[in-house]
């Protein structure tokens, strides 16, 4: 069974081959072992398989808590699907974007980015609009005077000069909404960071460390509307992106010995437990009791605004362990079980947006059917389903078209979208 | 899990029935066990009730520490009658310090004008609603509640945090888990007593004995729910100082 990219590309241009498939055979020496292991021009489905979940678990995450939400990794340790996301987000973008930096120049691989930044801005501005009409239907309807206070929240309505132009500049941003203005925040920076990391990769990350430190040590953050920050801080969550994207160009290569070493993966799995035991205190406050006083103040509060450090360290020790134990040839990959995962994987940006949609629709039929716990079930199941079956969709779709149409440009326009950095 | 909380809401229903009392505590007050008691205690509590025989509470809180502004309906109210009707030998006054749309910043900046005067043994702070709606960074509402604590806790009093109402329609609108979090580590860190508010009422709505969705403009659902918090509240109190009533009875 080969995957859809590689049943798609014979009608395809080659550039646009080049943008999608992973590592295309010439910069073997690129594609890094561990992560982006494969030798041939397959796509590297673990990459789409673990965007794909992550886009699963941060839509279960979006939904008020149900049985579901016991499933997602954030009840087992300090990262969550967010960084997985972000990860994966910056390896692709500056895996795909690189080549064409190598193969067309700087200023055309930064004119497809900026392309790319205006699609998903757009994509912001349309699900805050299906925010605003949910919103806007809640506070003609429910006047419960339990809730007089919280009900306050939708004032904004009375000024919607002020509200919309707000969620245009990116700093009026409703709960859920956070993600994607940090990913178009990154993609706008993404030409000067690829360029440079073409040429001096280490330097790069290092920068991008230092800006990390220097979030921590003088509170950087980007305002937002109607008072405070970014929930995610653009100047923190970028060294995830940065990181990701070091590791698409040649990172992940040079640290496979690193990775292969018994004495790190026996680290990585006594962090992934201690911060199991930790998650777990928090859940069962009877166990408290045995995290050290000095140890709970020293770590306490594990700040996810500014990606704090000990979430980053989750991550990587999360990565390092599923790098370990599934290697990119594993059989599982191709396996009928994994292929809705895998296929929204590929489309992130719809299936993110369809995702953070579904998650309004969710809360308005729990809202209106008052849900128990077998509709809350129910939702969440509905919800993954419909986001396989809508990746399928754009699958099969990009299938047709790219047979259909053998002129370059609308090939071309076409892998943009598909392959695109996100 | 689930077949339990099922099976103690048809308990609730199958003891509303039978109950039929009128003067009975209402139904569909239950509340676990683990949520109406602390691992930090409320010594200054205890030492007045069993020296002085007295209480004093002041309850600084926001607009949902109220039903409608101006009667006794909200939970401060209820609990002082609650308290008034388990400790009959104890003088309890509560008071209400309304801090309307003020984050807890707001209100830490304001302290020594709303402590002028008083000193009260215990101070119940309600916190994190205004700060979750305006989205206050998490950093700058835990050096608040850090500094209201302590401050509270210098002046001479108790400190019971009470954190946000859960409200199954607000959970689209209002992103509350960060301030929660924050509330659950400042207490632990003063060890002082955290009054769940949401966990219980999220409980309530789960169990089916409130249903936090309904859209009716009545006060009834709100006046109940209120009732109920009131008299969670002062068994947490209890519980927290260590009061035994019965002894308290037998002493006098």
């Amino acid at each position: 069974m080969t995957s859809v990219t590689d049943q798609s590309a014979g009608g395809l241009t080659e550039s646009a081959v080049r943008e999608r498939a992973l590592p295309p055979s010439p910069p073997v020496q690129k594609a890094p072992a561990p992560v982006g292991g494969p030798t041939s021009g397959a796509r590297e489905l673990r990459l789409d398989l673990f965007r794909g979940l992550a886009l699963w678990l941060i839509f279960v995450d979006h939904l008020p808590p149900n049985l579901f939400t016991w499933l997602t990794i954030r009840n087992y340790g300090f990262s969550d699907a967010t960084e997985i996301f972000i990860f994966i987000s910056g390896y692709t973008a500056a895996f795909v974007y690189g080549r064409a930096m190598t193969d067309r120049g700087f200023v055309v691989a930064s004119a497809r980015i900026l392309k790319r930044v205006w699609q998903i801005y757009v994509a912001h501005v349309f699900l805050f609009t299906i925010f605003l009409a949910e919103i806007s239907y809640v506070a003609t309807s429910f006047e419960n005077p339990l809730y007089t206070e919280e009900m306050g929240i939708l004032d904004f309505l009375k000024q919607p000069d002020v509200t919309i132009v707000q969620a245009l500049l990116l700093k009026f941003r409703p709960v859920n909404m956070d993600v994607l203005p940090l990913y178009i925040v990154l993609m706008l920076f993404l030409p000067p960071i690829l360029w440079l990391m073409q040429r001096k990769p280490d330097l790069t990350l290092g920068l991008s460390v230092m800006l990390y430190i220097i979030t921590w040590q003088f509170d950087l953050n980007l305002p937002a509307y109607p008072n405070g920050v970014w929930f995610f801080n653009p100047f923190a969550w970028q060294l995830l992106f940065v990181f990701g994207a070091w590791c698409a160009l040649g990172g992940a290569r040079r640290m496979a010995p690193l990775l292969s070493s018994r004495i790190l993966l026996g680290i990585c799995i006594a962090y992934l437990l201690a911060a199991f035991f930790v998650t777990l205190t928090w859940h069962v406050p009877r166990l408290g009791h045995f995290v050290p006083r000095i140890i709970e103040q020293w770590m306490y509060p594990i700040n996810k605004t500014d990606l704090d450090v000990l979430r980053f360290i989750h991550f990587l020790a999360l990565a390092a362990v599923a790098v370990r134990f599934l290697p990119s040839n594993w059989p599982g990959l191709r396996s009928p079980w994994l292929k809705p995962a895998i296929l929204c994987g590929q489309h992130s940006l719809e299936i993110f947006c369809l995702g953070v949609f579904l998650a309004f629709a969710g809360h308005f039929v729990l809202a209106e059917v008052s849900g128990g716990a077998l509709i809350h079930f129910v939702v969440s199941l509905s919800g993954i389903v419909i986001m396989s079956a809508a990746a399928a969709v754009f699958s099969w779709y990009k299938q047709v078209a790219a047979k259909g149409g053998k002129d370059a440009k609308s090939a071309e326009a076409n892998a943009d979208l598909a392959g695109g950095g996100s | 899990m689930r077949a339990t909380a099922g099976l103690i809401a048809l308990t609730l229903l199958w003891s509303t029935v039978s109950a039929g009392a009128e003067d009975a505590p209402p139904p569909g007050c239950e509340v676990p066990a683990n949520l109406l008691t602390s691992e930090n205690t409320l010594k200054k509590v205890a030492e007045t009730v069993s020296t002085e025989r007295r209480l004093d509470i002041m309850v600084i809180g926001s607009r949902s520490a109220t039903v409608t502004t101006a009667d006794g309906s909200g939970f401060p109210g209820r609990m002082e009658a609650a308290l008034r009707d388990k400790l009959p030998t104890i003088k309890v006054s509560v008071n209400l310090e309304l801090q309307i749309k003020k984050t807890a910043g707001d209100v830490v900046s304001d302290l020594d004008h709303i402590l002028e005067g008083k000193q009260p043994t215990l101070v119940i702070w309600q916190t994190g609603t205004v700060d979750a709606m305006r989205a206050v960074d998490p950093d700058d509402f835990r050096t608040a509640v850090d500094e209201g604590v302590a401050a509270l806790q210098k002046h001479g009093a108790d400190v019971v945090l009470m954190n946000l109402q859960y409200g199954p329609r607000m959970e689209t609108m209002i992103t509350t888990a960060p301030y929660l979090d924050v509330m659950r580590v400042v207490a632990q860190q003063h060890e002082t007593p955290l009054f769940d508010r949401f966990a219980i009422m999220h409980h309530w709505n789960e169990t089916g004995q409130f249903d936090l969705f309904n859209n009716s403009r009545g006060v009834e659902l709100a006046k109940r729910v209120h009732d109920c918090l009131g008299r969670a509240l002062a068994s947490f109190v209890i519980d927290a100082a260590r009061i035994k009533p019965a002894e308290l009875r037998t002493q006098k």
